[in-house]
């Protein structure tokens, strides 16, 4: 009887483990079912190449392009501000601050990343968005401008975590040939450990963009959400998910509209399932 | 040609100046919502309905809401995450299955937010037929939390000894009988950190629930798991876009609570953590 009963938990065990490949094949199933009819109308070229986006009209417009290009530009300027700053904060974490800053930073950095993405939106637009419009005379501050600011913040904890954890693994050894051969600390760091980290520091940025391009609350609240193709980072424009976030209340069931919003979400799906995908390749490469 | 100390000087100064460039704004986030909130903290604010179209009143509603939709996520979560996490540390051997399995959890954690909301969508308010309710909402929010909940499990299940287990193995117990009595008992500090992580997240996300459960304007508590609700993250995003006129004091008074749920529950799970590691006896 017990021998039957652990069976039983064994088998109940093994299932659980199995639960996360589950889910992640469920997700995009559905995602495929609810998502692909919209190919019955719209050739899969003109959806991610359309140039207009009227998902309303009569007949539907159904193009992505100005979405694609518009969660490209918000994540550009994303990464142009996080990367530098993430990396350098990583370094500076790992490498040079005292064991009693660096645990006042950690916890700083801890606080950023548990604060909700609707919270930073908010403070973003009673903040951000009218210094952004003061500074550069625009009609708006709702502008990519201020998404690219306020995502940045958002991969920086990702970034820093990550890029502190790779320097941190790499052996000691390492830097003790670098100072024992009469280098200063920064030429130790500079010439031999970020080298010597370049893996995990790719894949922490790597992972940080992939959390910008699935961002949606803070996005949709400071971008302006224009559904036209950028031309400046200081015009509003709207992304992949804030087009998914804000449409799908009107969306009906079973409509072409409905189904257009599925199809960006298989979109975001290809897009988050390579980049975790190429992160962890990186993560697992380790030259020593 | 300028010394290398000095460039390391220069060096050092940029990387400090960088860390400041992040942390100086978490804390002036931080201090601008408590400042300006805390002035519309009342206790008729915690607990009355909304009233003038969310102009006035309370949030009573979306506080229990929240609390609603995240121990529904918690009860389905848990289980499954907890168990998952065992498989890991005790039973999976190094092989391709288990790198794929992790992989998943990757994969599952790094899943955009509106994804999963659109996923709950299709599976549970339309396909089961759920409707928007605290169930749709819940269960979309525990397969959200899993990747959080199994690999703080895991890393609490690989921190206890090795030797405890060949111990409970030699004096004849089964392997679930030394998972169950040995292994466990040890590793609740550190499980119990990861469900209150999940809780963290949970109740913070607005993505999930837009399509699944929340409520515009519903002045009034849910009675069952298959009411709509109204959810402190949701019903900050409404007032402070979608209905004109608001007070300032409403919205910070909103932020604060949502910022304060999330930010005790992640203190809880440090201090269990840091009491823990005080107290571990091996």
């Amino acid at each position: 009887m017990r021998k039957f009963k652990e069976f039983l938990i064994e088998k109940l065990i093994l299932i659980c483990g199995l639960a996360s490949i589950f889910f992640v094949v469920l997700i995009f199933l559905f995602l495929l079912k609810e998502g692909l009819a919209v190919f019955k109308t719209v050739s899969p070229a003109k959806f991610l190449l359309g140039s207009k986006w009227y998902p309303i009209s009569e007949p539907p417009q159904l193009g992505i392009l100005p979405l694609i290009l518009g969660s490209l530009l918000v994540t550009l300027g994303a990464a142009v501000i996080s990367i530098p700053i993430g990396v350098a904060s990583a370094i500076y974490i790992a490498e040079v601050a005292p064991l009693k800053l660096k645990e006042i930073l950690k916890a700083g950095i801890e606080l950023l990343a548990a604060i909700p993405s609707v919270v930073l939106g908010f403070i973003g637009m009673v903040t951000l968005v009218p210094w952004v419009k003061n500074i550069f005379h625009l009609p708006t501050g709702l502008t990519a401008l201020s998404g690219s600011i306020m995502l940045a913040f958002m991969a920086m904890p990702t970034i820093v975590s990550i890029a502190e954890d790779a320097l941190y693994s790499i052996p000691k050894s390492y830097k003790e040939g670098a100072l024992a051969l009469g280098a200063t600390r920064w030429q130790a760091i500079w010439r031999v450990m970020l080298p010597a980290a370049s893996s995990g520091i790719l894949a922490a940025v790597m992972l940080g963009l992939g959390r910008v391009i699935g961002e949606t609350m803070a996005v949709m609240m400071i971008t302006g959400n224009a559904a036209v193709i950028p031309h400046s980072i200081l015009q509003p424009t709207r992304t992949l998910t804030a087009t998914i976030a804000a449409e799908m209340g009107e969306a009906v069931v079973g409509s072409e509209h409905y189904f257009a919003l599925f199809a960006i979400g298989i979109v975001l799906f290809v897009i988050s399932f390579g980049i975790n995908v190429t992160a962890d390749i990186f993560l697992h490469k380790r030259k020593w | 040609m300028v010394s290398s100390k000095k460039t390391e000087k220069i060096a050092f100064f940029l990387l400090f100046l960088a860390t400041l460039l992040i942390v100086v704004p978490v804390g002036l986030i931080v201090v601008i919502i408590i400042k300006k909130g805390i002035g519309a903290i009342s206790w008729q604010f915690l607990s009355d309905i909304p009233r003038q179209g969310m102009r006035a009143g309370g949030i009573l509603p979306a506080i229990v809401g929240t609390i609603y939709l995240v121990l529904g996520a918690l009860i389905f979560a848990l289980p499954i995450g907890l168990l998952a996490a065992i498989y890991l540390s005790e039973y999976a051997k190094d092989n391709y299955l288990t790198r794929i399995i992790k992989l998943a959890i990757v994969n599952l954690a790094g899943v955009p937010s509106v994804v999963y909301g659109l996923f709950g969508l299709a599976i549970f308010v339309v396909f089961f037929k759920f409707g928007t309710s605290i169930l749709s909402g819940s269960l979309t929010l525990g397969i959200m939390i899993l990747p959080v909940i199994i690999t703080t499990s895991r890393e609490a299940l690989e921190s206890v000894p090795y030797s405890f287990r060949e111990a409970s193995l030699s004096l004849g117990a089964s392997k679930w009988q030394t998972i169950r009595h040995i292994v466990l008992p040890n590793a609740i500090p550190g499980i119990l950190t990861g469900a209150i992580l999940g809780i963290g997240r949970a109740a913070g996300e607005t993505a999930p629930i837009l399509f699944t459960v929340a409520a515009f304007y519903l002045p009034q508590m849910p009675k069952s798991i298959f009411d709509q609700a109204m959810a402190l993250p949701y019903h900050l995003y409404v007032i402070s876009t979608q209905v004109p006129n608001v007070d300032e004091k409403i919205r910070y008074g909103t932020a604060l609570v949502l910022l304060f749920l999330v930010l005790f529950m992640n203190l809880i799970a440090i201090i269990i953590r840091y009491q823990f590691r005080k107290q571990k006896k091996w």
